[in-house]
């Protein structure tokens, strides 16, 4: 059957199972936007072409599966950047589709010519350029594997102009993926192995550290096992949230920077760390040279180029969580660990304490309060997509995930403006779950035109908005560090209420505790998307804290303050 | 200084792709050699880096990742055969040249072109040995010199080969 490559594109992303991709049109990729017309897909108009690769991505952290964004050459391609480069960090499977200028003006300096393949160079698993119709379909088929393959990625495939109109055969039997083929690398051997085991079997005070990559491996069932056969303590990272469920005893919370205090300092006491899937990210270790200084460590991991890059390791498992987790099972000695779960339990303290449920209205609105309420009325199994700031720590210490993929962060390069979009695109991955946005007022400001999109798209999203007049996370810097010199981050907001409204979306205003649970719960129950702007205490901090470059037991605490106690003095 | 050997896809890019990974390791290569091998879709690196051995490590395994790379060693540690190849115009009069057609001897080099006030002179071996030459040279006038970068094999049956390429590949994506 003779296509044109844009038709051939289409026909290739139905058959990899795509039904809806994110994007925005611009002349160069617009004979794809006319065989798009025509084809079964699904486009999402999006208000900017940043929005469509957080989309993209927010539809891959939900579902597992490759997400697909698309944008024109030049000013669509560049817009796409700071999306990659926020999949990139995450090991996040997005394709982005740009489309480029014909293939005899390349390098001719032509109308909306950039060398977007040499831009993400660095921030891309794999790019190409296709400047043939009949390399499409092999070539997208190659982008898919690459994506959600060993250690997922974004993958760029840049489409020339010509590549798309001109015809080719269509064969999609034929156009089976031509991948270098790569030496078998040896994982680990028998005596790395073993030494796992040993180690395992022996430790009296071992702590697990659990990542995004248990996830990405979908081996939340055998981990499980292998946390409970071993009865060893969990501890996750931000990434790794929902990868064992909140409600399990063994599980402890986040680490790190912002992680529970008991956390850190059972990590500073373990003398064994098994790290699954996590990379030993610097907002988890925090100073290298005080980290874990008693503990050996076990690493299993996917990827080597981690292992011992920033933490040394005693055994080094490299491969598959899931298959590495199998493996190891029948070798696992079930051991009681009491005085070890008794001292991380009397670090903890009593967790009734903590709960700020229970403690006094003091009139005030508490960021705390508001994730708790979200948590409480969505019974803690909504899709939670965050944004970047004191809100996304709030939510990771205060709304308990039970179910992996149900929080959904930009982690590693810290996106601002990313959770409005990337809410957008796990909507459409889980269509039937309830998802929301905890945004501040800062990012919300970045992306806030996506609300367009969603009433084009007629989807249902709820938004809570954390507004504390600040660019918090930074005022919390400047109040820690700089002498309360809060330069550039006061930030005046438009009426979100009013602006939601002139976007077409129920918007309310909340101030109180009182109205914050009634509000979540009625804006539950509206059909349609609403937006809740929370008023929340202006200068609150997040605690504990590691300051940068301090050890992990080095934490700030929260100053003597009952009423947002997040974590009791070991 | 770490030595890695790696066989990646002949095509366009690729070589770019090979900087700027190291350049965003923050690497500093200090030579980078390619060639063709006897199959043309594969050419041959020899990467040689400025980094310890967890850099050298760090730099293979990331090679490794890109998709276009089949294969990245780090042979720093293994015995080697290295190479490196110079062409060196030298200042050279009717007096001086007997003397350093002598040198030349002793460096097992070659004097591959000759004109009235300068020859040019080919010598191949380990970095050391060029660096001896050119040392020696000197004081007679160095006005050129190319070098190749290195070259390196491991010794005897150490092999290191691209895996082969004709291995069908899965059509379930
Ligand atoms: C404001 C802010 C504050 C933060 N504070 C904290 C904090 O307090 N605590 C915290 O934990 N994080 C914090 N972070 C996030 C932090 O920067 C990192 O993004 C996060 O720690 C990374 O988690 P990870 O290593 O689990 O996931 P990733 O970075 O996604 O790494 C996953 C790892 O798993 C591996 N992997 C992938 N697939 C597999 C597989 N199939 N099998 C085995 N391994 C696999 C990958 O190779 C990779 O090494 C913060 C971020 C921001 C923006
Ligand atoms: C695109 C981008 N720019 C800047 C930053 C640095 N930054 C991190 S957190 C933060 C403040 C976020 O403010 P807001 O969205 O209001 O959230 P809050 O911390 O107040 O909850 C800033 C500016 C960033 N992470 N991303
Ligand atoms: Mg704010």
């Amino acid at each position: 059957m003779k296509l044109t490559g844009a038709e051939i594109l289409c026909e290739s992303l139905t058959k990899l199972g795509v039904r809806d991709l994110f994007g925005y049109p611009g002349g160069a990729i617009l004979p794809v936007y006319d065989a798009l017309g025509k084809s079964k897909l699904h486009h999402v108009l999006v208000r900017h072409e940043q929005g469509a690769t957080h989309m993209a991505d927010g539809y891959a952290r939900a579902s597992g599966e490759v997400g697909v964004a698309m944008a024109t050459s030049g000013p669509g391609a560049t817009n796409m950047v700071t999306g990659i480069a926020t999949a990139m960090l995450d090991s996040s499977p997005v394709v982005c589709i740009t489309g480029q200028v014909s293939s005899k003006l390349l390098g001719s300096d032509a109308f909306q010519e950039i060398d977007i393949t040499g831009i993400t160079m660095p921030i891309t698993k794999h790019n190409v350029i296709v400047s043939r119709a009949e390399d499409i379909a092999r070539t997208m088929r190659e982008a898919f594997v690459i994506a959600n393959t060993g250690r997922p990625g974004p993958v760029l495939v840049d489409i020339t102009k010509d590549a798309q109109q001109a015809s080719a055969e269509f064969d999609w039997e034929a156009a089976t993926p031509k991948l270098p083929v790569k030496r078998k690398q040896k994982n680990f051997d028998q005596a790395e192995f073993d030494r796992a085991v040993e180690l395992l079997n022996t430790a009296k005070r071992p702590l697990i550290l659990a990542g995004h990559g248990i996830m990405v491996s979908g081996a939340m069932k055998t981990f499980a096992e292998f946390v409970k056969s071993a009865n060893i303590p969990v501890a996750m990272t931000l990434l790794g949230i929902g990868c064992f469920p909140a409600n399990e005893k063994l599980n402890l919370g986040m680490m790190g920077m912002h992680g529970e205090a008991w956390v850190n300092h059972a990590i500073q006491e373990a003398d064994l760390l098994i790290a699954v899937g996590m990379r030993f990210d610097d907002r988890v270790t925090g100073d290298l040279r005080t980290y874990a200084k008693t503990a050996r460590k076990i690493h299993i991991e996917i990827d080597r180029s981690e292992i011992n890059k920033n933490v040394a390791v005693d055994a080094a498992l490299v491969g598959d969580a899931r298959e590495v987790l199998e493996s190891l099972l029948p070798h696992i000695a079930t051991r009681e660990h009491g005085d070890w779960l008794a001292r991380i339990a009397e670090m903890k303290g009593d967790s009734a304490v903590r709960d700020i449920q229970s403690l006094p209205d003091n009139g005030h609105l508490y960021a705390a309060h508001v994730i708790n309420d979200i948590w409480k009325a969505t019974n803690g199994e909504a899709i939670v997509v965050t944004d970047v700031g004191q809100h996304q720590m709030w939510e990771a210490q205060y709304y308990h995930h039970n179910a992996p993929r149900s929080l959904i962060t930009s982690g590693g390069l810290g996106t601002m403006g990313f959770a409005l979009p990337a809410a957008i695109g796990a909507k459409f991955a889980k269509r039937d779950a309830e998802v929301w946005v905890v945004v501040g007022d800062g990012g919300f400001q970045m992306t806030m035109c996506e609300l367009a999109t969603i009433v084009q798209e007629k989807i249902n999203i709820k938004i809570a908005i954390v507004n504390n007049g600040f660019l918090g996370m930074v005022r919390q810097w400047q109040e820690f560090f700089y002498d309360k010199r809060y330069v550039a981050t006061p930030l005046v907001a438009p009426d979100f209420a009013a602006l939601a409204n002139a976007f077409g979306i129920r918007g309310e205003r909340v101030s109180n505790r009182t109205d914050s649970i009634n509000t979540i719960r009625a804006a539950r129950e509206y059909p349609e998307s609403v937006l809740i702007d929370f008023r929340v205490e202006q200068e609150d901090s997040v605690y504990p804290m590691v300051p940068a470059g301090k050890g992990l037991h080095e934490m700030i605490r929260r100053p003597n303050n009952p009423l947002v106690e997040t974590a009791t003095e070991p | 200084m770490q030595t890695l050997v790696a066989y990646v896809e002949n095509k366009p890019g690729v070589l770019n792709r090979v900087a700027s990974l190291a350049r965003r390791l923050a690497i500093n290569i200090d030579s980078l050699t390619v060639g063709p091998t006897d199959n043309d879709q594969i050419a041959r690196m020899t990467i040689v880096a400025h980094t310890d051995a967890k850099g050298g490590h760090r730099l293979e395994a990331s090679l490794e990742k890109l998709v276009d790379v089949l294969l990245a060693e780090n042979v720093s540690e293994r015995s080697l055969l290295e190479r490196d190849l110079a062409l060196i115009k030298v200042r050279a009069d009717q007096q001086n040249r007997p003397h350093l057609m002598e040198l030349i001897k002793v460096f097992r080099g070659r004097v591959v072109d000759v004109a009235p006030d300068s020859l040019i002179i080919e010598v191949s071996g380990t970095v050391d040995k060029i660096d001896g030459l050119i040392e020696v040279l000197r004081p007679f006038g160095v006005l050129e010199m190319a070098r190749s970068g290195r070259i390196s094999m491991t010794r005897g049956g150490d092999l290191l080969q691209p895996p082969p390429q004709d291995v069908p590949q899965s059509a379930t994506v």
